[in-house]
């Protein structure tokens, strides 16, 4: 009786006891967190980070048809992939392709957010219609694109509206001269895309204190592009240069698109869909195909640090 | 928990504990396996090896429950049959790679294969019946006075026209690849294009426009063929058919699919033998044959003799059981060769013996068809490597799309051809 007392009298006791329950807690939390997290830690591992050892390995060796390193050949595979024409061209194509895509992405996704943001009714729903087609797959949109938006017969959609104004059937996917590929590549991409960097938008929205356009009206500021310019867009700073850099990510890992809608050819070549052909299409030249690899690797990581760092991402105060 | 309820010692937490970890580690193993379309438990068969084959997808209706019934009907294995959907060229690179690929496998043989010890020789099994195969279709499988693989089918690619529309505009079928420019323009209407070469402009044409033109991609010594003034001249050609604007593009199926001329959106079609059956359920008898047409007289005009090829991979665990399949399937098989090469699409069967007795390719377009190909075919090297397949295309897109210099572009890729030449040859 006396011993109970105590133990519920004694806080030294009580508190050593509630001690021992929270470092066997830890230690319960720890081990789940290891049962969950695990199994996909051991699959990153293997499917990710083990590859791109291998990869790095791979390219310092000829590696023809075969995965298994053959010849060691030290740099000679870099050095052909920083004088190949093919792989300098696909960087070009994907500079075009960022060109069009970054800036368009960001002004009507950006144009998107602030007006489901302002609707009144139905919010959920507009966001919701805008967000559908992330949820749809690259290659079925390439297809509809390809097969009933833009081929190039006269039952297509694009040419059956140019028909109705008297304009003559174009091949939109195999005229080069104008390229007239750009405009199906880019807007299967902004429809795709649009409303995952839309979410991302309203979320910074809807971050902003309505007191600062409150002390903007105080002030004189007029609603509209007064407002936006002083208010919102500054506000958005954090959300906007996390849209761009991951947009141009995005870019640089074009694929898809590229392969789905006019193939491989090499006057619209994206880096992934050239080092794809390489590697693991027919000519299965692995050792070139990983140093191509491991290079656009370091391009990216390299570009995304200097866009953080010129648009001052991660600054305190973001 | 009591101590007399069985697992006293398991509390729900432990239970929770082992079954997850049973769970992720039974993902793992599952996301670590992979599927290599052998039976998982040798089938059942007792003793009998498991085989897997591979196909890509073939275009005509029925062909894959035909290799399936090949498969169930052979008795010395059980052989699974994988069809392969899309982009089968990378997948089976992909598998050939690890022995998690095919047994046994359809393809097209390149020097590469044979040097990275991708296939095995099958001497042994085509050793008696050797003579009964045509010599192209030994020698695109021969590397080193070795054979690696038995044809399967020959698909003769070649112009297909509407004999109505040309007769209406008064035109004689085509004999010079002038002749071919000026029809395609005639037969161009606002409606219907004079003809279709796929929808990238007609890089399928470039081998037969080369042979045409009295080149070669390699020459017997390995040696680039494709220069001189014969290549460079008709690659212009090629161009200019291009820009002639009679040429259609962007159709919604490609040139291996006859839907293009069958809906009557183009004249002539450059296409395989295989969609004959096709186009004669959409046309009629109102079809005729041409081979790709000369440079001028001085040449002779050209058949692409293509097909596919049955392989074994020297990856196998089964190298014997899938020689011995093969042997049984691609040469014992007289009645199953001749139902796979015309039951479905037309294909010229391999063997002489058995494509002489083919009723099906004694007459019509597919007879005519045949002639040609007898007259004028050429079919693939094996030292032409994917590499210089691919250069060989880049340099024809550069000429056929964006009109670029010929002679600048021949020896463009001249010089990656010859980088693998060296790299194969020394």
């Amino acid at each position: 009786m006396s011993s109970t007392v105590k133990t519920r009298t004694d806080p030294a006791s009580s508190g050593e006891r509630r001690g021992g329950r929270r470092q066997k807690g830890i230690k319960g939390n720890a081990l789940w967190f290891w049962v969950f997290v695990g199994p996909f830690v051991i699959g990153l591992l293997v499917f990710s980070y083990l590859p791109i050892i291998w990869s790095l390995v791979l390219s310092f060796f000829e590696a023809y048809n075969t995965a298994t390193p053959s010849k060691f050949v030290g740099l000679q595979n870099y050095v052909d992939m920083l004088t190949d024409q093919n792989f300098l061209s696909s960087l070009g194509t994907f500079t075009i392709f960022a060109v069009f895509i970054v800036p368009l992405t960001f002004v009507l996704s950006l144009a998107l957010a602030l007006l489901v943001n302002q609707v009144k009714i139905a919010r959920a729903f507009f966001r919701s219609v805008f967000f559908l087609p992330t949820a749809c797959s690259y290659v079925v949109a390439s297809l509809i694109w390809k097969l009933s938006i833009f081929n190039g017969v006269r039952f297509g959609l694009a040419n059956t509206i140019l028909g109705w104004f008297g304009i003559d059937n174009i091949a939109w996917l195999s005229t080069v001269s104008p390229p007239w590929y750009w405009l199906p590549l880019v807007t299967v991409r902004l429809w795709l895309q649009l409303g995952f960097y839309m979410i991302l938008f309203i979320a910074g929205l809807q971050r902003i204190s309505p007191t600062l356009y409150e002390a903007a009206y105080v002030d004189g500021a007029k609603p509209g592009w007064q407002v936006f310019r002083y208010i919102t867009l500054p506000q958005l700073r954090a959300t906007s240069v996390a849209v761009l850099i991951l947009n141009l990510i995005a870019a640089y890992q074009a694929f898809d698109e590229f392969y789905n809608l006019i193939g491989n050819v090499n006057y619209a070549r994206p880096p992934l869909v050239y080092l794809y052909g390489i590697s693991l299409g027919s000519i299965q030249d692995l050792g070139h195909g990983s140093a191509g690899a491991l290079i656009l690797a370091v391009i990216i990581m390299l570009v995304t640090l200097l866009q953080s760092r010129i648009f001052g991402f991660g600054k305190a105060g973001d | 928990m009591p101590a007399h309820v069985p697992n006293a010692g398991w509390s729900r937490r432990d239970l929770l504990k082992r079954t997850g970890g049973l769970a992720a580690l039974a993902a793992l193993t599952a996301a670590c396996g992979g599927n290599t379309g052998r039976p998982s438990s040798g089938g059942g068969g007792g003793s009998k090896p498991s085989l897997s084959q591979w196909y890509h997808q073939y275009g005509e209706a029925g062909t894959q429950q035909a290799a399936q019934k090949y498969a169930k009907a052979y008795t010395d294995a059980n052989v699974t049959v994988q069809w392969t959907p899309g982009d089968y060229g990378t997948k089976l690179s992909s598998g050939l790679l690890s022995s998690k690929g095919p047994d046994v496998f359809e393809s097209q043989l390149n020097i590469g294969m044979v040097k990275s010890n991708q296939v095995v020789a099958l001497d042994d099994i085509i050793a008696d019946v050797k003579d009964d195969f045509l010599p192209g279709d030994l020698a695109t499988n021969t590397v080193d006075g070795k054979i690696y693989g038995i044809r399967m089918i020959i698909d003769p690619q070649v112009i297909y026209y509407r004999k109505s529309l040309l007769d209406k505009a008064g035109i004689k079928p085509p004999q010079t690849i002038d002749d071919l420019i000026s029809a395609a323009k005639e037969l161009t209407t606002n409606k219907v294009k004079g003809i279709f070469v796929g929808n990238d402009g007609g890089l399928a044409l470039g081998s037969p426009a080369l042979w045409a033109a009295g080149g070669d991609r390699l020459t017997k010594d390995h040696k680039p063929g494709f220069s001189g003034d014969g290549p460079v001249k008709m690659f212009g050609k090629l161009h200019e058919l291009y820009a002639s604007k009679s040429v259609l593009l962007g159709s919604p199926t490609d040139w291996t699919d006859p839907g293009a001329i069958n809906q009557g959106l183009c004249a002539m079609q450059w296409i395989g033998m295989w969609a004959v059956p096709g186009m004669q359920k959409a046309l009629g008898d109102d079809l005729g044959v041409i081979p790709f047409p000369a440079l001028d007289a001085s040449n002779k005009p050209a058949v692409y003799s293509g097909g596919w090829t049955q392989f074994v991979s020297a990856k196998s665990p089964n190298v014997d059981a899938a020689k011995k399949f093969v042997k049984w399937l691609w040469i014992d098989q007289a009645a199953d060769q001749e139902d796979w090469s015309l039951s479905y699409g037309f294909h010229i069967p391999p063997r002489k013996s058995v494509a002489a007795k083919a009723a099906k390719l004694q007459s019509g377009v597919a007879a005519d068809t045949v002639k040609l190909t007898q007259d004028y075919g050429h079919t693939d090297d094996p030292a032409w490597t994917p590499k210089m397949g691919t250069a060989f295309g880049d340099m024809l897109t550069n000429i056929i799309k964006k009109g670029a210099d010929p002679a600048a572009e021949i020896a463009n890729a001249e010089k990656t051809v010859n980088d693998e030449l060296k790299r194969l040859f020394g």
